[in-house]
């Protein structure tokens, strides 16, 4: 009797079992559950159930993965894995809006390296079959990576239904760094020889990697060893191109700082030590000029900030420099050493007063969307933005310049009082006025260049100081008042500069350059480009 | 004429109150303030840094001050701008310790200026509590050093970094802006490398000046020694302003964390208020505290600042947490000694613990070094820490590290009978006060 209750209690217990384990929809319970193990706290867990989602191959998946990655994943207090969407809390799967949630209830799922590599790979599998061309495209892309012998298989079939010859290309290139690693002798000597055209670092690291592991053919390795010197030689000459762009834009960017000083200094005889500080005002503008853009305008246009800001960094800083000629500097004339203290003082006083104002803490000033990252001219040999429109930007500046000194009334004036002031003033040039401007002009194009130099570096009251003896620097090597001789002194100091870098270090980098001035001013103290005639004698 | 009495009540109740305030308060101006010296630059490169700090000092006076002050006296701080020039912290010091007398100083950040002023505190034996983490091989009798040493910041990170959830790193760039602190923690890094049979090839260290503006060599140089096929990662001491060109260049430059992480150890909340974090999600800070430690003490750690500076989004950071658990033991101390003697307040200030922000109890041992959690957070895009792993309680500082021969066999003690800051052997000496 007890033991027949006991058979059917037992019968009903593991019919109950059953129901659990086999429930109704297999995939979408799995789904469901996977995702929700996306929240737990353990790093291991979560890259299991990230595995895990991958090879369940459903796609539903591919946005509660993203958005683990992108940190917008959240768990609800009552542990409902949830994505928050800006303001919105949807569901991690439907996608469907859930009502009553504020996003502060909300807890973030915590990410790390390991993780956003496992998800990375994940959703590669999950949409190299995509319809999106550009998802395939990140997919492909993203399998040289996460080279394994399961990816090769699942590139081996995409590859035969793509039709897009550039995701082809890039499918093929994945495989082959897949088979390098994990492929037959056979399959890694193709590989080999259809990768040896390459010239991507990362090629190298496989190539490598192969070299360095113990159980290959001797033809794979001899092969290899071939491929590695090709990719090596070539890398090579990718380097020295990389050195000149890098030595273009060190110039540029000492250009920059420099062109107010080659006016102020150079062409005016003013030895300016607040030129820096005007440097500092523009970057300062241009955090102003951003944050009001945050503030008032639509998200939209915060892209324009930067071109918004290069005015009213130039009129900032003219207005600052023509106040300080106007109660400085004009009754110092002719007395370099009080006007050399006296615009240090002022330095100083600039800085403290941003300082006051702002705080001394750097100020973050973004990248536009169009400034930021940057793009691959050949593998391996990335040309950022940021410091392809800043040499851009550096040329026009310059090339503005010498148009208004040459073409303009006040560029006449300017070069008549620069030149003979007494004759200039005897044929009604209002000298005075023509000092202000001019030193105004220095001034403001210093404030256009720390709008430039806020996109590289920091902004900070010291920002200043950085540049300052750089500009100098500079200015006197190319030859005192005279433009171009900024412009070849800047771009070869930024050259030289680069080429001496990679196997001096960054320190003695800098003391050779400075070195070779010394000596070449004591050959040359008028610098590269020495005004001659009457002029020079002023 | 009834309202009269008690209109007369209160007001000789009024001025019986006024009266009892008035003697309780010149009671308290009997005795002298407790006076404490705030070192800190407010000008010139390390404001940047600094000027929170001696806000922070500000802001634990005060607090004093509201609970009722000090042995029943006021605290009053002193503060002076030695403006970021190393030997005008030492003038800064004498002046602070002989004019001022003052009884504790809270100062210095650079590890150039603390070798700075050690002579002066040695010499007219004060007390200085130093807040930053810093490269070790040090212990004086005048200073307690409430940031961390290498085994409590350094030394963790790059343990992380070869586990398997630091990404099993194989190769290191070790990058540093070229003075005394990341020389020194280079030194004990790649000894400590070595130890664990890392490669000298798999080694690359590089120094840059001071403020480095140009980093494209650099990042260049760290992608090529990345494609030599093992995983690489960079410890970074850079410090100061260079560190925003770095980062810029390296998120524009393409470099994510999930290739080469880099993991700093002078960076925090501060440092990244003044940077744009979106391309920089995942690279790593290691520190013993984090704004986004989760805890009541915490919490009211964050609510007491931003109340304190009037500005709800300004950040706490590790040095700020340091400046806070040594303050909190110094009054701790000066409570317990019921003096504020530099040589009773330092026998009390052994074992003197303080429940810290970071979450645990931060407990002051006879080396002169704190017992800290060590925690790795990942740069989020809001510009806060994510804590990504951290010790299971708090580690214990080592002032001398193991990893260099020279430092080895040194032990730091000054409790009885060692009595020393670098000794071989105990000294026995009647100096233990």
């Amino acid at each position: 009797m007890t033991s027949s209750v006991f058979r059917r209690v037992s019968r009903i217990l593991s019919l109950l079992a059953a129901l659990l384990v086999t429930p109704m929809p297999l995939a979408a319970q799995d789904l469901s559950s996977l995702v929700a193990r996306l929240g737990e706290s353990s790093f291991s867990e979560k890259i299991e159930a990230v595995e895990a989602l991958a090879t369940l191959g459903d796609d539903r998946a591919i946005s509660a993965l993203e958005a683990l990655g992108d940190g917008r994943l959240n768990v609800t207090a009552e542990k409902r894995v949830v994505i928050l969407d800006g303001q919105k809390v949807i569901d991690a799967i439907t996608l469907e809006p859930i009502a009553g949630l504020s996003p502060e209830s909300l807890d973030r799922v915590v990410v790390n390296n390991r993780l956003r590599g496992a998800i990375a790979t994940a959703v590669g599998k999950l949409t190299i079959f995509s319809l999106d061309r550009n998802r395939r495209l990140a997919a492909a892309r993203n399998a040289f990576r996460s080279g394994t012998a399961e990816t090769a298989a699942i590139l081996e079939r995409a590859i035969t239904e793509e039709i897009d010859s550039e995701v082809r290309a890039a499918m093929a290139f994945s495989l082959n760094a897949a088979r390098l690693s994990f492929g037959t002798k056979d399959e890694r000597l193709v590989a080999i020889a259809a990768l040896s055209g390459s010239s991507d670092p990362e090629v190298r690291a496989l190539l490598g990697r192969l070299r360095g592991s113990a159980d290959v053919d001797p033809d794979v390795l001899a092969a290899a060893e071939k491929a590695m010197e090709r990719v090596e030689s070539r890398l090579e000459l990718i380097g020295y191109a990389e050195n000149l762009f890098q030595g273009i834009s060190l110039g540029s960017v000492l250009l920059l700082a420099a062109i107010g000083l080659a006016i102020t200094f150079g062409v005016m005889g003013v030895i300016n030590m607040a030129h820096g500080e005007m440097i500092m005002l523009g970057a300062y503008s241009a955090f102003v000029v951003q944050q009001v853009f945050r503030t008032f305008l639509p998200p939209v246009w915060i892209d324009a900030y930067l071109l918004t800001a290069i005015p009213v960094g130039f009129v900032v800083a003219a207005s600052f420099g023509m106040a300080l000629e106007r109660c400085v500097i004009r009754f110092l004339y002719g007395r370099p050493l009080e006007t050399l203290l006296a615009t240090w003082g002022i330095s100083l006083i600039l800085q403290q007063l941003v300082r006051t104002i702002f705080g001394a803490p750097n100020k973050e000033v973004a990248n536009p969307s169009w400034m930021t990252g940057g793009f691959e001219v050949v593998a391996g040999f990335v040309v950022t933005w940021n410091r392809l429109y800043i040499v851009i930007f550096c040329f026009v500046v310059l090339a503005s310049i010498a148009a208004v000194l040459r073409y303009t009334t006040f560029g006449l004036q300017m070069r008549a009082v620069t030149q003979n002031r007494d004759m200039a003033s005897a044929m009604g040039v209002r000298t005075a006025r023509v000092d202000t401007l001019t030193f105004g002009l220095g001034s403001g194009i210093a404030g256009m260049a720390g709008v430039a130099l806020s996109q590289i570096g920091n902004v900070s009251p010291n920002l200043g100081t950085f540049y300052i003896v750089d500009s100098f620097m500079v200015v006197v090597f190319g030859g005192v008042g005279n433009l171009l001789g900024t412009l070849v002194a800047a771009m070869s100091l930024g050259i030289v500069n680069k080429f001496l870098e990679p196997f001096a270090g960054a320190v003695l980098g800098k003391i050779a350059v400075l070195i070779f001035i010394i000596l070449f001013i004591q050959k040359r103290p008028r610098g590269l480009f020495a005004l001659r005639g009457r002029a020079a004698e002023a | 004429m009834s309202k009269f009495p008690f209109a007369r009540f209160a007001a000789s109740a009024t001025v019986a109150a006024v009266l009892g305030l008035a003697a309780s308060a010149s009671a308290q101006q009997q005795l002298p303030p407790i006076k404490v010296g705030v070192l800190h630059s407010l000008s010139g490169t390390m404001a940047i840094s600094e000027t929170t700090l001696k806000d922070t000092v500000l802001m634990m006076v005060d607090d004093l001050n509201k609970k009722g002050g000090l042995l029943g006296r006021k605290v009053e701080a002193v503060v002076v701008d030695p403006a970021s020039d190393w030997p005008l912290f030492a003038e800064k010091a004498r002046e602070l310790l002989s004019k001022e007398k003052v009884d504790v100083v809270f100062g210095c950040w650079t590890s150039v200026s603390r070798k700075s002023v050690l002579p002066v505190f040695e010499e007219l034996n004060g007390l200085l509590f130093y807040p930053v983490q810093y490269e070790g091989e040090e212990s004086s009798r005048n200073v307690f050093y409430t940031g961390a040493a290498p085994n409590q910041q350094a030394i963790p990170a790059v343990e992380y970094l070869m586990s398997k959830d630091g990404g099993e790193v194989k190769r290191w760039v070790l990058a540093g802006t070229d003075y005394v602190y990341p020389r020194t923690t280079n030194k004990i890094l790649e000894a400590f490398l070595k130890s664990k049979g890392v490669a000298q090839e798999d080694i690359m260290i590089n120094y840059t000046p001071f403020g480095h503006a140009d980093w494209q060599t650099i990042v260049a140089d760290v992608k090529k020694f990345a494609s030599a096929g093992k995983k690489t990662a960079v410890v970074s001491t850079i410090n100061g302003d260079a560190n925003v060109p770095f980062y810029k260049e390296l998120a524009n430059a393409g470099i994510k964390a999930s290739d080469i992480p880099v993991v700093a150890f002078s960076v925090g909340e501060e440092e990244l208020a003044g940077i744009d974090t979106k391309n920089l999600v995942g690279h790593l800070a290691a520190w013993n505290y984090f704004q986004s430690v989760k805890g009541p003490t915490n919490d009211g750690f964050i609510k007491q600042w931003q109340t304190f500076i009037k500005n709800p989004k300004r950040v706490t950071n590790d040095p700020m947490e340091a400046t806070y658990i040594g303050f909190k033991m110094w009054a701790q101390a000066v409570a317990q000694a019921g003096s504020t003697n530099v040589d009773a307040v330092r026998q009390a200030m052994y074992g003197q613990k303080v429940k810290a922000p970071g979450g645990f109890d931060s407990v002051m041992n006879t080396n002169h070094h704190l017992s800290k959690p060590v925690m790795i957070g990942e740069i989020q895009p809001t510009g806060q820490f994510d804590i990504v792993w951290q010790t299971k309680g708090p580690v214990k500082a080592d002032a001398w590290s193991k990893f260099i021969p020279e430092s080895a066999k040194l032990t730091a003690d000054w409790s009885f009978p060692w009595v020393c800051g670098n000794c071989v052997e105990p000294k026995f000496t009647a100096l233990a006060n």
